[in-house]
């Protein structure tokens, strides 16, 4: 039962974050310190402003200043690929496609799931990532392309984007 | 016929895809991609690939959330809550409809949730007249109804959920008078939130959740005033609907 208006959005935030880290305990450790920050923060929320919203900027936030400057990444795309296989197909389309998120410049990363997968529009976007929309558009356009090359084997699999 | 049309961007064919187009846009830029099938292919791969990233990552979705991070929640005293922390404490501590330790509500509340569920069915169901000042004088609505409650009164943003503002209107509460603002979503359906010095208790008190008149009614007090909120079927949405009210109250 939902206690706190937080709760019926840690479904969603487990699975941005799952898709940012490709990694099950850092995902929930993300998710987690979202929820401190948040909860430290939400006095600060504006009543005008989407829960769903606010709490991705949130996290995006931790995720910048925590997770992305400070960790090397690790990737265990085995159990979350097991999840969702239907088909041997699927399995080669799912891994591919991990592993080409994981190839994309972080900043292009989080366009691409945050319009593809958690379904913001590019107004909100914008807002959680702070930068303007043309900028939403044109890491969204990069990120797809690039996915799209990657994904059919255009591009080298073994090079990688250094940050 | 192509040549009419105005240029179609690689930024078009994006929002294209992502449904940020107007409708008409939207049409042409389909009738465009017939003729253009490089184009169709790559909207094709775009639209593939958030397919490919929910089918990988939506099973999350389903999992149950670890113990861990509802804990989280509980563990601290929220912001949120605090401008109504000390009474929510002193009945139980609990922020939410889990009424479990609630003995028999006081009457006075069950009055009041039942006033606002006549006050539902009556004018949710009126096609003429829902409302006595509709939506496009919003401001002018706020402020009748704040002067005539002696509280400052907010039309809370129910767009997340579906619902837009109809308007709202006076009626007789219990003590004196009661605010309506009536919503409703693109389907028809509509949900009330009614206002009202309450009779009994002005103390802050947790959410509850009753049925009254075959309606449920979520209500609670803040800011010694009395909220119901009553018309959406889905209880967890509700909830949801009824935090918003009350932060549009808070912050």
């Amino acid at each position: 039962m939902a206690s706190h208006p937080f709760e019926p959005y840690i479904p969603r935030l487990r699975r941005y974050a799952l898709a940012l880290l490709h990694n099950r305990a850092r995902a929930d450790d993300l998710v987690q310190d979202t929820l401190e920050r948040a909860l430290r923060k939400f006095s600060l929320f504006r009543r005008d402003t989407d829960l769903r919203a606010w709490l991705f900027t949130v996290m995006h936030n931790v995720y910048v200043n925590d997770v992305r400057a400070s960790a090397r990444r690790h990737t265990e795309i085995a159990d979350t690929i097991e999840a969702a296989v239907t088909t041997a197909d699927d399995a080669t389309t799912l891994r591919d496609i991990m592993g080409a998120l994981e190839r994309l410049a972080p900043e292009q990363r989080e366009v691409v799931l945050l319009v593809g997968l958690e379904q913001l529009s590019y107004e909100e976007t914008a807002r959680v990532l702070a930068v303007p929309r043309g900028t939403v558009m044109s890491r969204l356009a990069r990120g797809r392309e690039r996915l799209r090359a990657l994904m059919s084997g255009e591009a080298s699999p073994y090079m990688r984007r250094i940050k | 016929m192509n040549q009419q049309l105005k240029p179609v961007s690689d930024d078009e064919l994006h929002a294209y895809v992502d449904g940020e187009l107007a409708t008409e846009r939207a049409a042409e830029i389909e009738a465009w991609l017939a003729a253009h099938p490089d184009a169709a292919e790559r909207v094709q791969t775009y639209r593939q690939q958030n397919q490919t990233m929910r089918a990988l990552f939506d099973p999350v979705l389903d999992e149950p959330v670890p113990a861990s991070l509802t804990a989280t929640l509980a563990r601290r005293s929220a912001p949120w809550a605090r401008a109504a922390a000390v009474a929510w404490l002193a009945v139980g501590g609990i922020v939410g409809y889990a009424v479990h330790g609630w003995q028999t509500p006081p009457a006075a509340a069950t009055l009041f949730a039942e006033r606002a569920a006549v006050a539902h069915v009556v004018y949710a169901a009126e096609v003429l007249h829902p409302v006595e000042v509709p939506a496009d004088q919003e401001q002018h609505l706020v402020k009748w109804l704040s002067k005539r409650l002696g509280k400052e009164l907010h039309t809370p943003d129910f767009r997340g959920f579906g619902y837009q503002l109809v308007g709202g209107r006076l009626l007789p509460g219990d003590k004196g008078p009661a605010a309506q603002f009536m919503y409703q979503n693109t389907q028809g359906a509509r949900l009330t939130l009614y206002v009202s010095t309450p009779n009994g208790n002005t103390q802050p008190a947790a959410f509850r959740y009753e049925e009254q008149d075959g309606e449920h009614v979520l209500y609670w007090v803040d800011r010694e005033l009395g909220f119901a909120l009553v018309g959406e079927p889905d209880r967890a949405r509700l909830m949801d609907i009824a935090h918003t009210a009350y932060q549009a109250f808070n912050f």
